[in-house]
């Protein structure tokens, strides 16, 4: 009796794994995860009671994956998710906050599985180029373009290209900045700097003297490797222009040509002069933005996001109390313009499988006023038309002017170029830095991932 | 061997005329080990096969695999310098887990399981390292192996002497790898450690006294009783230690990532940095298959140099 039992135990036993084992196989969406952060929101009601909108309320989920995980960022967006609950009573949002790097990873699991996100954190470029490639991402053109462009309209139009591909757009910016010198007007003036370097000479010459004084020059990242590319990314924009990263970018070039050998030169220039906190090859982002932020080096080189970010790694989370911002020196005899920029934003994608409700709630996201108030927390540099009133800081409006007055606007090179090939580029950067390379062979590492790559 | 044979046929008469209990036996064992079977298949049959599909593809990951290059991917494999400094630390490792953290763990064994006082306290302080996950312990020693004095005890300790500079650690491209290997080491000691321990167990008080009454002292007893009659628990942990190595990716990837500039790189961050940083998967699949192919190759010949591991009579 009792071996019956088990005999037909152990067959239910077998046919669940089996059926468990199919599951997994069929709809492969076991990493869809369950939303952690939904668990502080009050549960939005599913039954609609007598609804503001006179739209039939069917209950609608939209999966939202943001990378705010500090505040002011992770409260707003939170904050925008219930007011819209609110006013939308069958929409539910599960946001899911995830930090930069393991949101790259997990985005890639769940796109692999063909189970995107409704709505989820993209820079535009070449990644999501190879998103939309894989039929993952949703054509919005229609909903920019209705109402004879009433959306689209709202957005600066070099912003918004950043996340189009062959014509049509796949997603929205909400924050579009540049990568700049972010420095500590307190400890310039105690090395007896004046005025911000507008030269490649006179950085290094400021460089000279704040190592003279006993600060350390430039908090970096390098472990994280594109922190150090940005530098050599804004020596090649100035030595060769726009000119020659087209020509190397359209094939009719190359990456050994000379504007990048000699950005790598100019790097090893830099280097020499030891201007980096200690341990910076293995420091990670946060460390950088974390030295600076306690005030322990006088420049660091990144985006609009700088301010916020080393606020919030700082020790005391006030962060350097005299920030400046200036631009990227000229280098002399180079052919690129001291107002070429290069830098990014964030915005968000949208999934293929997004319901028109998410397309509704980003549009919301990136509204006016909604655009002033994050303008205002200082969480980015808003791309949105009548939003600008929402900036008061003068470094943020600084950053702002030149975005808009650019000759040339450059996407981050690892953001803009494929993937595979971003990643080359920042493996080749860091050898400069760590010496284990010539100028030569780092440029040429870089033109054999662009030969596999760039078709 | 004759025994053997006498085990074999003791069940013998029995089998003759095949009973309906006997089939139902078989089909009890066989629902038995169905689950795990059907697991087994799922995730490392299918994968391995998997992976020797995507192996002959350029392949990012997203669609479907169209771009056949066929051997291409192994050939640049064996033509990447990367790869193979990524083989070459694998078997550094190797070598200084063998001299070193190895006859460590001996040494500790035979201290803490005989007669030193306090041995419960050692043991478990020593145990202890092996039961933290792999990723706290990275965690861990990255605080302890920060540049910055104000951060890192090991440097802080350091300034302390003087005309002593802080040292790089993890971010001098010369002293990442030691630095990663004295984390593996005060990591997987305890392990070892304690293999040794339960093998020393087994060893007959009987054939140590005989040898004492011989006039043997501690070191003649050590080298020419115990480590003998230690062997196969020795072979064991060489084993456990050679494939850990080879394989090893958490307490790496989170410590350095494999850097800076591939100082430390091994096989398995090496495969996640293109399998999954640069999303080429074809690549990493191959890169997956030669990883594959060094370690069932190390343990085909090993098991034949070395004969069988004695797990049981071992452990």
């Amino acid at each position: 009796m009792s071996r019956k039992i088990y005999t037909i135990l152990s067959i239910v036993l077998i046919g669940a794994f089996a059926l468990a084992a199919c599951g997994t196989a069929a709809t492969s969406a076991p990493t869809q995860p369950p939303a952690q952060p939904a668990a502080t929101q009050p549960p939005a009601p599913t039954a609609a009671p007598a609804a503001t909108n006179t739209v039939a309320s069917k209950p609608v989920t939209i999966n939202w994956w943001h990378i705010s995980t500090a505040d002011p960022g992770l409260s707003f967006w939170q904050g925008l998710a219930s007011q819209y609950m609110a006013a939308h009573p069958n929409v539910t949002i599960n946001i899911t906050v995830l930090e930069n790097e393991a949101f790259k990873t997990k985005l890639t699991t769940v796109l692999q599985s063909g189970n995107p996100p409704d709505i989820f954190q993209s820079w535009g470029g070449g990644d999501m180029n190879s998103q939309v490639q894989a039929g993952m991402l949703q054509d919005i053109t229609p909903a920019l373009d209705a109402d004879n462009g009433a959306w689209r309209n709202t957005f600066g139009a070099g912003a918004l290209s950043v996340y189009a591909y062959q014509g049509k757009n796949y997603g929205v910016p909400w924050d579009m900045g540049m990568v700049g010198f972010w420095y500590n007007k307190d400890l310039f003036t105690k090395a007896g700097i004046t005025d911000t370097p507008t030269t490649w000479t006179d950085f290094l010459t400021d460089v000279k003297k704040l190592k003279a004084a006993g600060i350390t020059p430039i908090a970096l990242g390098e472990g994280d490797k594109w922190p150090g590319m940005h530098i050599w990314m804004y020596l090649a924009t100035r030595i060769g222009g726009e000119p020659a990263f087209d020509a190397a970018y359209s094939r009719k070039g190359s990456f050994t040509d000379p504007p990048f050998v000699q950005a790598f030169q100019k790097l090893q220039d830099l280097i020499a002069l030891q201007p980096f906190q200690p341990g910076y090859l293995s420091a990670t982002h946060d460390d950088m933005e974390g030295y600076f932020g306690n005030g322990k080096a006088a420049m660091e080189l990144t985006g609009q996001w700088g301010p916020s970010v080393e606020t919030a790694d700082s020790a005391d989370k006030k962060g350097v109390a005299n920030l400046g911002f200036f631009n990227f020196p000229a280098v002399e005899g180079g052919v690129g313009k001291n107002t070429d920029v290069a830098g990014g934003g964030n915005g968000f994608a949208i999934g293929k499988n997004a319901p028109p409700e998410a397309i509704d709630f980003v549009k919301f996201l990136t509204s006016a006023a909604n655009e002033a108030q994050m303008a205002k927390l200082g969480m980015g540099i808003p791309p949105v038309v009548g939003a600008e009133s929402g900036l008061t800081d003068p470094n943020m409006l600084a950053v702002k002017q030149n975005v808009a007055n650019a000759t040339y606007f450059q996407l981050y090179y690892d953001q803009y170029l494929p993937p595979a090939m971003g990643s080359a580029l920042n493996d080749s950067v860091q050898t400069i830095f760590a010496g284990t390379a010539t100028p030569q062979q780092a440029a040429q590492a870089i033109e054999d991932s662009a030969k596999q790559n760039l078709k | 061997m004759e025994a053997v044979q006498a085990g074999r046929d003791i069940p013998e008469p029995h089998q003759q005329p095949r009973s309906p209990r006997r089939t139902r036996d078989h089909l009890t064992i066989a629902l038995f080990l169905a689950p795990a079977f059907i697991l087994f298949l799922i995730f490392l049959v299918y994968p391995i096969f998997s992976s020797i599909y995507f192996s002959l593809f350029n392949w990012n990951g997203m669609g479907a695999a169209v771009d056949f290059v066929g051997l291409d991917n192994f050939k640049q494999i064996l033509a990447d310098k990367i790869f193979m400094r990524a083989v070459g630390d694998c078997f550094l490792i190797v070598v200084l887990s063998l001299i070193v953290q190895l006859p460590l763990a001996l040494a500790l064994a035979i201290m803490v399981g005989r007669d030193l006082p306090g041995r419960a306290f050692f043991r478990a302080i020593f145990f202890m390292p092996y039961v933290l996950s792999e990723v706290i312990t990275a965690i861990i020693w990255l605080g302890l192996f920060s540049a910055d004095p104000s951060r890192g005890l090991i440097n802080a300790l350091l300034i302390l002497i003087p005309g002593i500079q802080p040292q790089g650690f993890l971010s001098d491209i010369h002293q990442v790898l030691l630095c990663v290997f004295v984390v593996l080491s005060w990591k997987y000691f305890g392990l070892h450690m304690l293999l040794y321990m339960a093998g020393l167990q087994n060893i007959p008080k009987e054939i140590e006294e005989a040898a004492l009454i011989d006039g043997a002292n501690r070191w003649q007893l050590t080298t020419h009783i115990t480590v003998p009659l230690l062997s196969s628990t020795i072979r064991t942990t060489i084993y456990l230690s050679v494939l850990g190595s080879l394989t090893q990716f958490t307490l790496v990837w989170i410590m350095t990532k494999g850097g800076p500039v591939s100082a430390s790189e091994f096989m398995a961050t090496y495969m996640y940095r293109f399998g999954f940083v640069r999303f080429m998967l074809g690549y990493g699949s191959a890169v997956a298959l030669v990883m594959l192919l060094i370690c069932l190759a190390f343990s085909v010949i090993y098991l034949r140099l070395a004969g069988q591991p004695d797990y049981l009579g071992g452990i």
